[in-house]
């Protein structure tokens, strides 16, 4: 199985290349247009600020590239943001718009402090990337900005209002959380997906 | 619904775990993978490596202890000690460190969390305050291992470095350091009202009581210690029981 991480100097990938290592799979992290589009899957992770992640893909090519893949793909915590179609942050930032959400702050409180840092439960869970899970299942998030709930919602998580923890369209895939450092269970959500 | 933390926090040195840690079943306790590891089994949320070393080689052997880690952990780690450039913390990150913490460059140049925040996002920035408390000044931060008093308040200077995009504190209370008395409420609870970031508390846990007073008196949103963890005096999970049944939400 191929699987190419695409690279777009989204932060720390080398996390998630360690989790597919766990998992006996090796991944290529590279933004060549040909070996990204022969790929079996492809995965999408991404931290940082969502202006200069558009910025790069854009320069790469990328942004045009990504919306016309047909194989499972899976978008990670800033790479599902950037499959939306706006985002509040960087002042305004207009996405890849594979997927019909805008992305919107937090409002931090006393109580809710932002980023929304630390384990959350999973609800509302559907479709084959959560085979095996339930709502008692906890996953690590690390995010100032959400994707509200919509019909693409697949998860959800609440902080204090439900968000979309997890979203699809077709073989679009992607979560806010972190797979990669979401012990047991972040693992079997990645071996869900690549067993699409 | 989002949970309390708990982090273990691991010294290490030339790229081992020192303090004598004391674990039964685990062949090398100064191995800081297998610890990390074991760590993460039990229900730990997130650990801390503070690394201590003072050589010339440190940099290149926290590098290659953070990609050992990272390459095995399945849970975020952050790891401080002594960084102080853009350069430092690009390095970890990219070798697979989730976060990284800052504390006496920081108070050196504050401008410094800015710079990395911009650059790397907020998410991956801690800020870690060493506070001692005197009658005359009250709560003060310290840095280079708390024997400088730099002057400043520490409920002002967390303000400042979440201001700046620090995207969490890691308050540790030098006067409660080590006594086992229990964290320091009143001032985890005074940075905990002034800053919308996650605050961690530090600094005295000696009971699994203490880590429900940290949560519900002074409202912090992780609990760090290491000892108590590393001689076995309090398990991950009994103590996650404990906070579960006096009401806390936590991750089980």
């Amino acid at each position: 199985m191929e699987i190419a991480i695409v690279d777009y100097k989204g932060g720390n990938v080398q996390s998630v290349l360690f989790a597919l290592e766990r998992l006996g799979v090796q991944a290529t992290l590279t933004a060549d247009h040909d070996v990204i589009r022969r790929a079996d899957k492809v995965l999408f992770p991404g931290e940082g600020e969502a202006a200069s992640a558009m910025k790069e893909l854009r320069a790469q090519g990328l942004h045009e590239l990504l919306p016309t893949l047909t194989q499972p793909f899976l978008g990670i915590c800033l790479g599902m943001q950037l499959l939306g179609r706006h985002t509040q942050e960087g002042g305004g930032t207009e996405l890849l718009g594979i997927l019909p959400f805008d992305v919107v702050r937090f409002q931090a409180t006393a109580e809710y402090k932002v980023p929304h840092m630390g384990w959350n439960n999973l609800q509302a869970l559907r479709g084959p990337l959560f085979e095996g899970l339930s709502a008692e299942d906890y996953v690590y998030f690390v995010h100032s900005y959400y994707a509200p709930v919509g019909e693409y919602t697949i998860a959800e998580a609440a902080y204090p209002a439900p968000f979309s923890a997890a979203v699809q369209h077709e073989n679009f895939y992607a979560v806010q959380f972190h797979t990669e450092k979401s012990g047991p269970v972040g693992t079997r959500i990645l071996e869900n997906f690549l067993k699409l | 619904m989002l949970t309390k933390r708990i982090i273990p926090c691991l010294d290490v040195k030339d790229g081992r775990t020192v303090k004598g840690v004391r674990f039964e079943g685990l062949r090398d306790a100064g191995d800081p993978v297998a610890l990390a590891a074991r760590y993460a089994r039990e229900g730990a949320d997130e650990l801390v490596f503070l690394d201590i070393t003072a050589t010339n080689q440190k940099r290149a052997t926290l590098v290659a202890l953070v990609r050992d880690v990272a390459r095995e952990l399945d849970i975020p780690f952050t790891v401080g000690g002594g960084i102080g450039t853009v350069a430092d913390v690009e390095a970890l990150l990219m070798n697979g460190a989730d976060k990284v913490s800052i504390n006496s460059a920081a108070l050196a140049r504050p401008e410094l969390i800015d710079e990395l925040a911009a650059r790397f996002g907020s998410q991956c920035i801690v800020v870690a305050a060493d506070a001692r408390y005197n009658d005359a000044d009250g709560w003060q931060v310290y840095t280079r291992a708390g024997t400088h008093n730099t002057g400043r308040d520490a409920v002002q200077w967390c303000r400042e470095a979440a201001e700046r995009g620090a995207g969490e504190i890691l308050l540790t209370s030098m006067s409660n350091d080590g006594t086992k008395d229990g964290f320091a409420l009143d001032i985890t609870g005074a940075v905990s009202r002034a800053v919308t970031i996650p605050v961690i508390a530090s600094g005295g846990a000696g009971s699994k009581q203490d880590f429900t007073n940290v949560f519900q008196q002074a409202h912090a949103d992780a609990g760090l210690a290491a000892s108590i963890f590393h001689f076995g005096e309090i398990g991950i999970r009994e103590l996650k029981e404990h906070l579960c049944h006096d009401g806390i939400a936590v991750r089980l």
